[in-house]
């Protein structure tokens, strides 16, 4: 299987802080892959780096063969890369549906001019539009709530809504940064059978930061663990959970022992309340 | 890749522009100062006035900046009414240096004198920023950027025309002190007295200010508050009584920078401060707005380009009068460094994206 | 306890109230107004605005006495309006006392002999009690206002302000009425003194006011739901009647109304054409620019230069050959300066903006440019426009001959603007409904995300701030052709001030909003001259009170209300875009 998306010898550094740190990771095609790691393991710094957010300073990163480490976040996202944020980040006071239009920016292409003039051309694309961005709503599980303003959805309809919304940049692979915090049980049960369907009904990648252990456990192919902007260890679940190297570096020395199982509850427990960015 | 044809010569237009703005002024700068120097027209008396003005008003433009860049560091607003601090400094200065030259005590202590006038003027400046903090500034902490920045430009519109309501649309002429005329001859070269003193006096305004940010409990506080608030609450920092220092130390330096440039240019209107401000503010950005030091870099050396360049850059290319053009040279400096450089000569890179 | 806690709110209200009313007279608000009557030979506006103050002071020192949730308690609120009145006029006293005592003029401009005089109230030789009389009975009149019942409050109030708003008017209407002769110019001279009312016409207005709010408040449910029961169709042929009526009234204005105030007219129009464009910028896509005025050059000197029958004219090619060319010039101008900046952070922009504008008036008055742009002398001679044909070109400080409707004067121009602002207004509406206002929006609200979705933000912001200067450019084409001349030294601060200030009184991003902020910031000063003495005084006020109780403005679009009031430190932490501080 290829790599949709292949990050090599990659380096970060905030002034003397390096955050990231000769980091290689790749993303098969067609995959659910996951970075898990403490907080401030570097894990959201790498998203940046991925959505051009934050340039690295070293290494290379490409997508489908395309260098993307010199783009602009808009040329990446347009390659067919999508993110959803850790806190979430709607335009709050636009409805919901204007959030998922604003998504589809790049597919709509009438200028200035013939939107002043609303020609023929100009109102049917709009009107497609709609039509697809109504469509994404109900794929969401919010059909119906597209006038609402996006501050005013509840907790969980605004997450749903923020990958409505990366979905609508019809992105090959998707990032979705720790999109259960905040969930309790069931709905985090729903969010996991959701992000299977998003991969085997439209066929998009998905990267996936996530402290909730259930969510990763259950449906990632294959694991990388971040620690101090290191790797510190990579793939598939099982074998994360019996590396002692991962044990340790989230409970600390003496608790490798303790072994994976009995720390599931904790992990989730443990979810950040702080924002790292 | 789907970027369009028109994208990419945006992307293009962009960089070339960018480029082609950066040669002409290198080009403007370097064949200016080659033919202004071969054409030989000034005299070196006439260059060491020059530089010796741009020391002098660069430290006035130093001693203002430092008022943008401590609130910049610490609120990261743009405190837009700075400029009429300043001017408000001038006029308190006036009116005490008026009557102490009236009753004849600036001819006898000359150097008291000229401290009580400072002082005067700082102690008018910081009342006034006081109040507009707590008016215009303090209920909008945490709003949007641009709120408490527009808040600030009316501010200083009420502050400009209330000066000129209460002391009228002219021109008060600072008293002339006579121990501020005539020259000093330093190794063989003349230098104009009140420049020197002026450099002097905020030279050792700048040092007390580095000392107390540098040393004292306040100014550590301030430091820590300028570096993460939330946490800086966390240590038990009265974060509000620093944000009331940071303004009121800030303004204290304006007001002398206010007093210092009556001095110079001995008048003072209540447009005074518009100019001045504008320009501090682009010696703050020039040094790395939210760093002390470059303030004072900054000032200085937007007062040096300032006063040489008309004659160093422009004079020989044909254009006419060119210190007309100075203030512009100003502004096209602001706009350079915020293009090409948004970090300034000694700060961290924040203007882009906070 | 809570006795003297009244006291001493009260006593504080009261201190408060007089050094804002000697701040009225030192800054010679006091001294000015007083030229002008509000009613004739009674109260003159300076009066006026001193009586305001005490009655405010007294209004909320009544206020602040009671307790919001307990019900009123009429005494506590009297007394403490009549405390807080009484310290008000005390101030004064004390005030004009020192003045005579020592000679506050040396350092305050306006306190001068003639301004104690004013304080006397025409009453003869000041003795020390009538200032704190007036404080008194004014403060009392305060906390009465606030002691009454809402449904008389409100009513009343209106009235008053009302009555008010038609003696600092009378004479714009007062012109208009005379001009129709007859028994209309007759009432008007009954009821408008040379400047504010008469004592009838105050007597009229007061009443007729109050009548009509009273009326008002009793039955506008009625009348709300009379209208609510009509059927759809009716609405709408009622709600047109309305607008045609308005449209009417804006149109024929200039006509009757005499040459100053149609001048006052046309400028305020080319304010508002200049702020629906810039509202764009500013309001739609939220970048500050505080550089407008350099695009307003721009199109003032691209007509004068291609029209002018001077020596500066390069070409003498018609107005409305001239407009489309000098506003694609502007947009060129908008390119070139916005496309380096647009990439700088928010409050970084407005500054770097502000420093264009004042390069572009540099470079336009200085020596450097003089022989192409008139340099300080500017370019006069600028050539009217003409529906019809225009003459040939026969020399230099000769016009082109109009045969046909030459626009000469306000009363033309003004159609010529008001179709330009409608002309920019409808634009406005149609791309904020379209992808690019959604862009906008999104820029607005999270730049990052909407980077993130694929927006180019160069590309975008480019256009916003394009627009802006495509309007200020059509705006400064319009007022050299007003004006027949250019100077630099109009090309001030002031103007992109001036445009900024109206969006933001009237409300970002809403269209009526500009047109509010267009009268009130512009219109007002120009017509009141008096009050043009303090229009920045009064714009600085109005900036900061905006930011403090009211960013949405005066007539909100429905999007910034729903913003501004959220985003701050109390906003829901769970959708509020926190700003990156990578």
């Amino acid at each position: 299987m290829t790599d949709i998306l292949s990050a090599k010898k990659v380096i970060k550094r905030f002034g003397g802080l390096v955050a990231v740190n000769s980091v290689d990771f790749d993303i098969p095609e067609n995959s659910i892959v996951s970075i898990i790691g403490p907080n401030g393991a570097g894990k959201t710094t790498f998203f940046n780096m991925i959505t051009g957010f934050g340039k690295i300073d070293e290494g290379e990163i490409s997508f489908e063969g395309t260098p993307t480490h010199r783009l602009r976040p808009d040329q990446i996202t347009r390659l067919g890369i999508s993110r959803t944020y850790q806190n979430i980040r709607l335009f709050p006071d636009m409805t919901a549906l204007e959030n998922i239009l604003v998504g589809q920016h790049l597919f709509l292409t009438s200028s200035w001019i013939s939107a002043v003039l609303n020609t023929p051309r100009v109102r049917a694309e709009e009107k497609m539009a709609i039509e697809e961005a109504q469509r994404l709503l109900n794929f969401v599980n919010l059909a119906g709530k597209g006038d609402m303003l996006a501050r005013n959805l509840p907790y969980g309809a605004q997450r749903r809504l923020e990958i409505a919304r990366a979905l609508a940049t019809k992105p090959k692979l998707l990032l979705l940064d720790e999109p259960s915090a905040g969930m309790n049980p069931s709905e985090t049960e729903d969010l996991t059978n959701f992000i299977r369907r998003l991969r085997d009904e439209l066929g998009i990648s998905i990267l996936l930061i996530e402290h909730h252990m259930r969510v990763v456990m259950g449906i990632s192919e294959r694991i990388t663990v971040l620690d101090y902007g290191e790797k510190i260890a990579e793939g598939t679940p099982k074998e994360i959970q019996s590396n002692p190297k991962v044990i340790e570096a989230y409970l600390g020395r003496g608790a490798a022992t303790a072994g994976m199982a009995n720390s599931h509850e904790r992990f989730s427990e443990n979810q950040p309340k702080s924002q790292t960015r | 890749m789907r970027t369009s044809i028109g994208e990419r010569l945006l992307d293009l237009a962009v960089s070339g522009f960018l480029w082609g703005f950066r040669i002409l002024i290198v080009v403007v700068v370097v064949l200016g100062t080659i033919l202004t120097i071969q054409a030989g027209k000034y005299t070196g008396q006439q260059w060491i006035d020059f530089v010796v003005f741009g020391i002098s008003q660069g430290s006035i433009y130093a001693l203002i900046a430092l008022g943008y860049t401590m609130v910049y560091g610490i609120l990261r607003m743009i405190n837009f009414a700075h400029g009429e601090i300043f001017m408000s400094g001038a006029f308190g200065g006036y009116f005490i240096a008026t009557w102490l030259a009236g009753i004849g005590f600036m001819d006898q202590h000359p150097m008291l004198g000229l401290i009580i006038a400072i002082l005067f003027g700082m102690l008018i400046s910081t009342l006034i920023a006081l109040l507009v903090e707590r008016i215009a500034y303090r209920p909008l902490r945490g709003a949007p950027r641009l709120v408490p920045l527009i808040s600030a430009i009316g501010a200083s519109y009420f502050l400009q025309y209330t000066f000129r309501g209460l002391f009228g649309p002219g021109v008060y002429a600072y008293p002339s002190i006579s121990a501020l005329d005539g020259k000093f001859n330093f190794l063989g070269i003349d230098i104009l007295k009140v420049q020197v003193i002026v450099a002097v006096a905020a030279l050792i305004m700048m040092s007390i200010l580095y000392f107390i940010v540098m040393y004292t409990k306040i100014g550590k506080a301030m430091r820590a508050v300028s570096e993460n608030k939330d946490v800086a609450a966390l240590m038990g920092i009265d974060v509000n009584r620093i944000i009331v220092s940071t303004f009121a130390l800030g303004a204290a330096m304006a007001g002398a920078a206010g007093v210092l440039y009556g001095l110079t240019f001995r008048q003072v209107t209540f447009f005074t401060g518009f100019t001045p401000g504008i320009k501090a503010f682009t010696a703050a950005v020039l040094g790395g707005i939210g760093n002390i030091p470059g303030a004072m870099v900054g000032g200085l050396v937007l007062g040096l380009v300032e006063s040489i360049g008309p004659a160093l850059f422009l004079d020989s290319l044909g254009i006419p009068r060119p210190y007309q053009l100075k203030d512009a040279i100003a502004y096209i400096m602001l706009v350079m460094i915020l293009l090409f450089r948004p970090s300034g000569i000694l700060g961290e890179r924040i203007s882009k994206k906070a | 306890m809570k006795k003297e806690n009244f006291i001493w709110t009260s006593v504080r209200t009261g201190l408060l109230g007089g050094i804002i009313a000697i701040f009225l007279c030192l800054i010679g608000m006091v001294e000015i107004f007083s030229k002008r009557d509000v009613i004739e030979k009674i109260i003159t506006l300076g009066d006026f605005i001193l009586l305001a103050t005490f009655l405010s002071t007294g209004y909320i020192a009544a206020r602040k006495s009671s307790n919001p949730e307990e019900q009123k308690q009429p005494l506590n609120s009297l007394m403490a309006g009549l405390l807080a009145g009484l310290i008000t006029g005390l101030l004064m006293v004390i005030f004009v006392w020192l003045g005579t005592q020592i000679n506050l003029r040396a350092v305050f401009l306006n306190a001068s002999p003639a301004l104690y005089k004013l304080l006397e109230f025409r009453q003869g030789t000041s003795s020390g009690w009538l200032l704190p009389t007036i404080g008194l009975s004014a403060g009392l009149a305060g906390a009465l206002l606030f002691i009454l019942p809402e449904k008389i409050r409100q009513p009343l109030t209106r009235a008053i302000f009302f009555t008010f708003f038609m003696a600092l008017f009378s004479g714009l209407f007062r012109v208009i009425m005379i001009n129709q002769k007859g028994e209309i110019a007759k009432f008007a001279k009954y009821i408008f003194g040379q400047t504010g009312l008469t004592t009838e016409g105050t007597i009229i207005f007061f009443t007729a006011a109050l009548l009509i709010s009273i009326f008002w408040a009793t039955s506008s449910r009625s009348l709300q739901e009379g209208y609510a029961r009509l059927p759809k169709n009716n609405q709408t042929i009622l709600r047109v009647l309305l607008f045609i009526f308005i449209a009417y009234i804006a149109l024929a204005l200039p006509q009757v109304s005499g040459p100053f105030i149609a001048q006052v007219i046309v400028i305020v129009s080319v304010y508002i054409l200049m702020g629906l464009g810039l509202n764009i910028t500013l309001g739609f896509a939220g970048l500050l620019d505080l550089g407008f005025v350099a695009f307003f050059a721009v199109g003032a000197y691209t007509v004068g230069l291609l029209t002018s029958y001077s020596i500066f004219g390069l070409q003498h090619i018609p107005f409305w050959v001239a407009v489309p060319i000098a506003v694609l010039i502007s947009m060129l101008f908008g390119a070139i300066l916005g496309l380096p900046v647009l990439g700088v952070r928010g409050d970084y922009l407005a500054i770097a903006t502000l420093g264009f504008g004042e390069i572009v008036r540099l470079l336009a008055g200085s020596d450097f440019l003089a022989p192409f742009l008139g340099g300080a002398q500017g370019i006069v001679g600028v050539q009217k426009p003409c529906l019809g044909f225009l003459g040939e070109f026969l020399k230099t400080d000769v016009p082109r001959v109009c045969t046909g409707l030459e626009l000469g004067g306000p009363k033309e121009i003004y159609y010529l603007a008001v179709a330009s602002a409608i002309l920019i207004a409808f634009i406005a509406l149609r791309l904020q409904k379209s992808r690019l206002g959604r862009a906008w929006m999104a820029i607005r609200e999270d730049e990052d995300v909407a980077e993130a979705l694929g927006i180019n933000l160069i590309q975008t912001k480019l256009l916003a701030y394009m627009l802006g200067a495509a309007s200020a450019g059509l705006g400064g084409a319009i007022f050299t052709v007003l004006v027949g001349s250019i100077f630099s030294t109009s090309m001030v601060l002031i103007v992109s001030i001036n445009v900024v200030a109206l969006i933001i009184v009237g409300g970002m991003g809403s269209i009526p909003g500009v047109i509010v902020g267009a009268i009130a910031l512009i219109g007002l000063p120009e017509l009141l001259r008096e009050v043009s003495e303090f229009r920045f005084l009064f714009y600085g006020i109005a900036l900061v009170m905006m930011m403090l109780a009211k960013p949405e403005g005066l007539w909100p679009a429905q999007a910034i209300l729903r913003e501004l009031h959220h985003e701050g430190p109390s906003a829901e932490p769970k959708v509020k875009p926190s700003k990156a501080k990578a």
